[in-house]
């Protein structure tokens, strides 16, 4: 989808609901047969300059425990056990890198060790502290699918 | 100030030229070349691994740490578990409880009863119809034998003495015996835990150590979670701890809620985890970051 597009479609559902979007919910995801998920989980479009914060932050999307990433060449330490994500928006749509974000088994299969960021298929005993939670909300998702979208 | 921390600056260059000779560059996509020597011994840190391990080939922990690291642990006087390691001695020859009894009442000198020991722990135990892992043995005696109170698993004493007992089995082969009682049983729940995905994030064990060692996670270098080298003296723990505060780590640090120390969960799994690194070298007590 092109940044346009999605803009005015971001635009659109702000629109429509005027007073206050619900968020689209973790089980309600719209993953179509492409499985990219083209619409804004708040209905508002992301912040890349938030979005480049959770993906640093330890207790966030610590998105560098597992990826390198030149952007983010201020931080001492990324991890290797997924790929280097420079250049990862000209190798995906951003409808499938937010399909990622939010539960990259969907893309992947389940055997990846990539953790479903707003997703409620989580791993047995999870602590109370974060029991029905997701990892990253709806808002951080967004931020962090449109800091992606920067790595060109 | 100046003049002491300068002086420790100098013992640490002086320290790490003498180990230079077994020491190469550190290497991020995988385990490291180097050869830990103690006191002039070698410790083999890799091995064949047995058939049916699903890890190709066995690496000690040893090996993925910084050069720093691994200095602390090839030198018995730098290495900070020492402490502790003399003050199991000095348990292992103190009377407590009401049989008047110390341990070396009745084992004599741990540098012959003990060597073995840790290498083939944790082992079936007939009285207590399940796996003896050297903290539950240690209580046994104390209770039973010496008729003293049993130490809490992350005591300051238990650690010292399952530091102390362990030693003695350094540089020998762990070797489990799954064939007693229900040993295999045991190994097989732990096999089963080891291989399930827990917490917010979604992780096993195995998805860490068993895909991914030799990587970087971030600032750590992820590596088989071997279990040879414990009780281990961490930095960031500032002390000894033992393997089941180490799965407890691993369990929080995936968000999930992890079993009790002395669990029969954390027992099956350190069966199981202990019998992956069957036939590594033992090195209690390692250091780690
Ligand atoms: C625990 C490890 C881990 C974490 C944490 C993680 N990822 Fe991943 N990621 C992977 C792995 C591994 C892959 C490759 C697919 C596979 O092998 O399953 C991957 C693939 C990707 C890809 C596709 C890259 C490509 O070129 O194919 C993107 C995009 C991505 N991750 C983004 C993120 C973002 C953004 C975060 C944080 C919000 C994140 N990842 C956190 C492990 C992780
Ligand atoms: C998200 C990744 C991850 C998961 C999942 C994980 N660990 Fe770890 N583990 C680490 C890191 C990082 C270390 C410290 C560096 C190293 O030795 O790998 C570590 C260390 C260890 C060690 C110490 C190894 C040594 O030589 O000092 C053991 C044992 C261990 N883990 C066992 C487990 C067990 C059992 C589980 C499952 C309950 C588990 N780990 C799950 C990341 C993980």
């Amino acid at each position: 989808m092109k940044p346009t597009k999605y803009l005015s479609l971001a635009i659109a559902l702000t629109m429509l609901s005027a007073v206050s979007v619900a968020d689209i919910s973790p089980d309600d995801v719209p993953f179509d047969g492409s499985m990219q998920v083209n619409e804004s989980l708040t209905g508002k479009a992301g912040d890349p300059t938030e979005g480049r914060k959770v993906f640093a932050n330890r207790k966030l999307g610590n998105c560098l425990a597992c990826h390198a990433a030149s952007d983010q060449s201020d931080q001492l330490f990324h991890g290797e056990v997924g790929p280097s994500l420079d250049g990862v928006a000209s190798r995906y749509p951003e409808g499938l890198l937010r399909t990622l974000v939010i539960n990259a088994k969907k893309v992947f299969s389940e055997r990846t060790v990539m953790p479903g960021f707003y997703s409620n298929e989580q791993g047995a005993r999870v602590a109370e502290k974060f029991k029905g939670k997701t990892i990253l909300t709806a808002q951080q998702v967004e931020d962090v699918v449109a800091y992606l979208t920067t790595f060109k | 100030m100046q003049i002491k921390s300068a002086s420790r600056l100098v013992g640490r260059a002086l320290l790490l030229p003498t180990l230079a000779l077994s020491f190469s560059s550190v290497a991020f996509a995988g385990p490291d070349e180097n050869q830990l020597i103690i006191e002039g011994e070698t410790i083999s840190t890799d091995t064949k691994a047995a058939a049916g391990n699903p890890l190709p080939h066995l690496y000690s922990g040893w090996r993925f740490r910084s050069i720093e690291t691994q200095a602390l642990q090839a030198d018995d006087f730098e290495n900070p578990a020492f402490t502790a390691v003399d003050t199991g001695e000095e348990l292992w020859n103190t009377v407590d409880g009401s049989a008047g009894k110390s341990c070396s009442s009745c084992h004599n000198d741990a540098a012959e009863s003990m060597a073995g020991v840790r290498a083939k722990m944790p082992s079936w135990s007939d009285s207590l119809g399940k796996p003896h892992t050297m903290e539950t043995q240690i209580n046994a005696c104390r209770e039973e034998q010496m008729g003293a109170e049993k130490w809490k698993w992350e005591a300051q004493d238990m650690l010292a003495m399952t530091a102390y007992v362990g030693l003695q089995s350094r540089g020998m082969p762990v070797a489990l015996d799954l064939e007693k009682g229900e040993m295999q049983d045991w190994h097989d729940k732990g096999e089963d835990l080891y291989n399930t995905r827990v917490g917010q994030l979604n992780l096993s064990c195995a998805n860490c150590h068993g895909g991914n060692f030799g990587k970087m996670i971030r600032a750590d270098h992820l590596s088989q979670g071997q279990t040879n080298g414990f009780p281990v003296y961490r930095l960031k723990w500032g002390g000894l701890g033992s393997i089941h505060r180490r799965f407890k780590g691993c369990m929080d640090n995936i968000r999930a809620t992890p079993y009790k120390r002395g669990s029969d969960e954390f027992i099956a799994l350190e069966v199981y985890t202990a019998n992956r690194g069957q036939g590594l070298s033992v090195e209690t007590p390692s250091v780690r970051n």
